[in-house]
């Protein structure tokens, strides 16, 4: 028996929610008492990243670096991944929520019919034959409990819902050969990165407008906050639907849905939909000029204000604590 | 050309969420149920491929009868029939499942899914159907383009979004950049009185997940408020207290 984890590179290198699903993997383990296999599939994951897995507490890293990997296929991956799991026994599969971990996942639980639950966000509860599950249902807007009942479970974890730990165990890296599994046939014709900007969904703070700021020419005062705390930002659906924000910003229930340690809300007036995509953020904070405004429910601290004065102050605020 | 919609009935993006006393389903009571919303922009891509391509639209879902409403109205947009497994789904297996033992057989070039349902918000479906019929699957999708059996693709990755091509047939999920949803018109709505919805009973599957009981989510104690002329307080209490910075 073993737990398996999927450790997503991206360009060859491991992010955060790939050290979040680590550490969340190695507590899965203990927890079963047996041991943690991280599996990393890249074109070229040096050991030196490789190492890291055995830094947040993989018992053994195994590895497969090919051309043929560069790019995610999710047949190709789930094929892999398939041998691994049965060479090493798995028993409970992770993978972080991110695009490649959901979509390797679901394939994963369709191949070995092992029962599958998305966007976890605690850790489980394992007692005699039952192995359940807590995650946030109707987009955050309630919580319920499953428990999977097959031989081979696979969870997904939500992205910042579980803290990086080391637990460094020796290195120990496996390098095994690609046995170029057959594939979807798709041929990668162009990446477009967003360049430079934060990415929403990674981001540990965001500050986001609304109608509240009343103008496009106004944003100086979401962007100046952000810079200052090198946050992301996002907006409203409304603002976003007229133009004065790009659709990549809008956070809400058909929108993104983040859940950074800190989000900032400026002249949002915290409509349930809006509140689908962010209501598992850590920390939030209002500014509005109406008190009644619905997000003061929501939030954690409010200031009853006008943004055009509040905001300058908060920036002021900011860039002495910065500059201190 | 074959085209399968996939569609899944969510309560509208308004509802206040509430959960019987027992606990095990929703409280349907004023509750609103709809399309859910990104099955909804696929249904607008699939209705655009039919009209280019001149294929044949169906829309496929598993729900009891009160979904109805939701599937005359994918008749009225553009479908040319339906078909309703007639159970309520709790998990994404068993939509997959269900839907995989109706068409398994069919070869349909093109299966749409939404890119997840708004209710559970797992994403599961569109892979988990591909893997079980063999073929392709390419979530995420926010354009794509057909050229002879060749589908030309976008799609998002983390931080950005790619362009691909793959061969059909295939199963893709839709973004809502994928298209614009669409509204029936007097001559969709007549029309659709004609078109067939057949209603299938489900096949005897084994669960692999059991839904133990929902929640309410633990509400939140209550706003600090900082007066508007002391400001710079949020700024230290964000900063020394909650040390976010």
């Amino acid at each position: 028996m073993s737990v398996i984890v999927f450790a997503e590179n991206n360009s060859n290198k491991f992010t955060k929610p790939t050290f979040e699903a680590l550490s969340y993997a190695y507590a899965v383990a203990k927890s079963l008492s047996t041991d943690l296999v991280a599996v990393s599939l890249g074109q070229n994951v040096p050991d030196s990243e490789l190492e890291k897995l055995n830094g947040y507490g993989a018992k053994k890293v195994i590895s497969i670096n090919n051309q043929g990997l560069e790019n995610f296929d999710s047949m190709v991956y789930a094929s892999i991944l398939k041998d691994i799991i049965a060479q090493e026994n798995g028993t409970v599969i992770i993978a972080s929520s991110t695009y490649n971990g959901k979509s390797l996942s679901s394939r994963l639980s369709a191949k070995l019919k092992a029962g599958m639950v998305s966007n976890v966000s605690s850790l489980p509860t394992i007692e005699a034959n039952n192995f359940i599950v807590n995650k946030a249902v109707y987009s955050g807007k309630g919580f319920a409990t499953f428990n999977i009942t097959t031989p081979i479970k696979i969870l997904t974890l939500s992205i910042n819902s579980y803290k990086v730990e080391q637990n460094q165990e020796p290195v120990n890296i496996q390098n095994q050969e690609f046995a170029n599994n057959k594939g979807s046939g798709m041929v990668i014709t162009g990446i477009q990165k967003s360049n430079g900007a934060i990415s929403l969904t990674d981001a540990d703070i965001v500050v986001s407008g609304g109608r509240g700021l009343k103008g496009p020419e106004n944003w100086h005062l979401i962007t100046d906050m952000a810079e200052l705390l090198g946050a992301a930002t996002a907006c409203s659906k409304p603002v976003s639907d007229i133009g004065w924000r790009p659709h990549s910003e809008h956070v809400g229930q058909t929108g993104l849905t983040v859940a950074p340690n800190l989000y900032i809300a400026v002249g949002i007036s915290g409509a349930i939909q809006h509140l689908a995509g962010i209501n598992r953020s850590k920390v939030i904070v209002c500014i509005n000029k109406d008190a009644e405004a619905p997000f003061f429910k929501a939030a954690d601290y409010g200031i009853v204000g006008d943004a055009f004065e509040v905001m300058p102050k908060l920036i002021e605020a900011i860039r002495k604590v910065k500059a201190a | 050309m074959k085209i399968l919609l996939c569609a899944s009935k969510t309560p509208d993006t308004t509802s206040k969420i509430a959960f019987t006393d027992d606990k095990k389903q929703l409280n349907n009571t004023g509750i609103t149920f709809i399309l859910n919303p990104y099955d909804d922009h696929g249904l607008g891509k699939a209705v655009d491929l039919k009209e280019q391509t001149g294929a044949s639209l169906t829309v496929i879902h598993v729900g009891d009868a009160s979904s109805k409403a939701i599937l005359d109205r994918c008749l009225a947009i553009g479908a040319d029939d339906c078909i309703r497994i007639d159970m309520e789904p709790t998990n994404a297996m068993e939509v997959a499942q269900q839907i995989y033992e109706v068409i398994k057989d069919d070869q349909y070039d093109l299966i749409i899914t939404g890119r997840e349902s708004i209710d559970f918000n797992g994403g599961q479906v569109c892979d988990l159907l591909a893997e079980m019929l063999s073929i392709p699957s390419i979530p995420f999708v926010t354009a794509l383009t057909l050229e002879g059996q060749t589908a030309n693709i976008s799609r998002f990755i983390e931080g950005g979004e790619e362009k691909l091509t793959v061969q059909i047939p295939l199963v893709i999920s839709a973004t809502k950049d994928l298209a614009e949803w669409k509204i029936p018109n007097m001559r969709g709505i007549m029309s659709a009185r004609t078109k067939p919805t057949k209603v299938v009973a489900p096949a005897a599957i084994e669960s692999t997940v059991n839904l133990i009981a929902f929640e309410n989510p633990v509400a939140k104690s209550g706003v600090k408020l900082i007066e508007a002329d002391h400001a710079e307080e949020l700024v230290k209490i964000l900063h020394e207290t909650e040390k976010l910075f």
